[in-house]
């Protein structure tokens, strides 16, 4: 239960960042926190206390061993490629929105309204 | 970027080969060991971004390189559809049928057509990632100039 | 001490890094305190037994770090700062509150879950216990990825394509020079 609630904190300091932030590198930042947060929950709700890894190297092995889930270790392997890829796409907007108006702040890029 | 020190460079090169080959060992044994194509895929991607890090940009010609991985990556999206729908005619299933012989498992030649799948997924991760960088710093040539 | 205790020590870590992060007043100090939440994930991946997931985060998290430094080093490093405004005070009070009322409700809801520990393979047994003869995969996790669930996959791989041709496109300056007719 402790483990449950510390990772939701961990995803509320993310949405914390992102709702008061006024940098876009920070809410990036901000928003790879409630990514990890996430990929965290998941792995803790599959984890079977006193299994084995789920690679072995015979089915022998398996007879009266318990293993870790590993459907959501799948879901989560390509959730971090897909976060890593969306990640440089937000960076390379940030990159952009930086030329357009000398900037990262999103008050003042409101006020330019270039 | 101007590349660095004589020292850098040197290192650079050797360590990127053995990146490569550490990336394509991870690749190969998905099926039985931890690793596979995202894995192996990201660190062929950083052995070339380690060689451009030490190098400079004036090592290898970036335009022509990023259209090259453009190729790579559609080609290796197309195989993986191309694959997955041969499974039509093979068996039953709709998509992604796994219909190569099994082998022993645990060898490395085993487990049907996963370790083609992870070849392919790790050469379209590889290229995306490499794509993204090399994108970023043709826009910063083309920025400074 | 046993694997929760462990793990409890760590992720007090990562929020300590992740408040730093958040309230860091140089952008790269920022960049770096994200960078040890990410490998601290990588500690909770291998003590929870999942070494694909360590191998994947701690190169995805190199990368990630790679490209924010390289994205800094082309703009500015330190953050504006500004006097506190009314606009500042709303978002702070409407920030705790939603954390306060997201954690009550949260904290009722676990009760249905499993304790830590104690999850039961429902569906998944069939993935666990059959994978070998029906995969011939020694890693599970590659036998769904690639046989199961092999449809997931085929979507991944179509997000990163979306994402590499959006790159391109954000990042073209000149366009192609139009036909004249």
């Amino acid at each position: 239960m402790t483990l449950y609630i510390l990772c939701f904190i961990l995803f509320l300091v993310g949405l914390y960042g992102l709702l008061i932030s006024r940098n876009i590198i920070k809410m990036v930042i901000s928003l790879t926190i409630v990514e990890v947060s996430i990929f965290l929950m998941l792995i803790l709700i599959g984890y079977v206390s006193g299994g084995i890894a789920p690679v072995v190297f015979d089915s022998q092995v398996l007879e009266n061993k318990l293993v870790v889930d590993p459907l959501p270790q799948t879901m989560v392997l390509t959730a971090i490629v897909i976060a890593l890829a969306t990640n440089s796409m937000i960076l390379t907007m940030a990159i952009r929105i930086y030329k357009k108006y000398g900037t990262f702040d999103i008050h003042e890029i409101s006020k330019l309204k270039g | 970027m101007k590349g660095m020190s004589v020292i850098v460079k040197k290192t650079a090169q050797l360590l990127s080969a053995m990146i490569f080959v550490f990336g394509m060992y991870i690749i190969t044994h998905g099926h039985v060991l931890p690793g596979g194509g995202f894995s192996g895929g990201v660190l062929l991607a950083s052995s070339f971004i380690v060689l451009i890090l030490a190098q400079g940009k004036e090592y290898i010609k970036l335009k022509k390189q990023r259209e090259a991985t453009s190729v790579f990556e559609s080609l290796s999206a197309l195989l993986i559809l191309l694959l997955g729908i041969s499974g039509l005619f093979a068996g039953s299933l709709f998509l992604f049928n796994n219909y190569l012989p099994k082998g022993q498992p645990g060898e490395l030649l085993s487990a049907g057509n996963i370790p083609i799948y992870s070849i392919l997924i790790g050469i379209k991760v590889a290229a995306t990632l490499f794509t993204i960088f090399l994108a970023l710093t043709i826009y910063k040539e083309e920025v400074s100039k | 001490m046993d694997t929760e205790t462990y793990l409890i020590i760590i992720l007090v870590f990562m929020i300590v890094m992740a408040i730093a992060a958040i309230h860091a007043r140089d952008l790269l100090s920022s960049v770096i305190a994200q960078g040890a939440i990410g490998y601290g994930l990588v500690l909770c991946f291998l003590l929870l037994k999942a070494p694909d997931l360590a191998i994947v985060q701690i190169v995805a998290e190199t990368i990630t770090i790679i490209i924010m430094v390289a994205v800094l080093h082309d703009s500015t490093r330190f953050e504006t700062r500004f006097p506190i405004c009314r606009r500042d005070i709303v978002n702070y009070s409407a920030a705790f509150v939603l954390a306060g009322v997201l954690l009550y409700y949260f904290v009722h809801a676990i009760a249905v879950l499993n304790p830590f520990g104690e999850h039961t393979l429902r569906m998944s047994e069939a993935y666990v216990y059959q994978a070998i003869e029906a995969t011939g995969a020694t890693n599970f996790v590659k036998g769904v990825l690639w046989d199961f669930r092999a449809l997931d996959t085929m979507g991944e791989a179509a997000v990163l394509f979306t994402t590499a041709i959006g790159v391109l496109a954000i990042l073209r300056l000149k366009g192609k020079k139009q036909s004249n007719q």
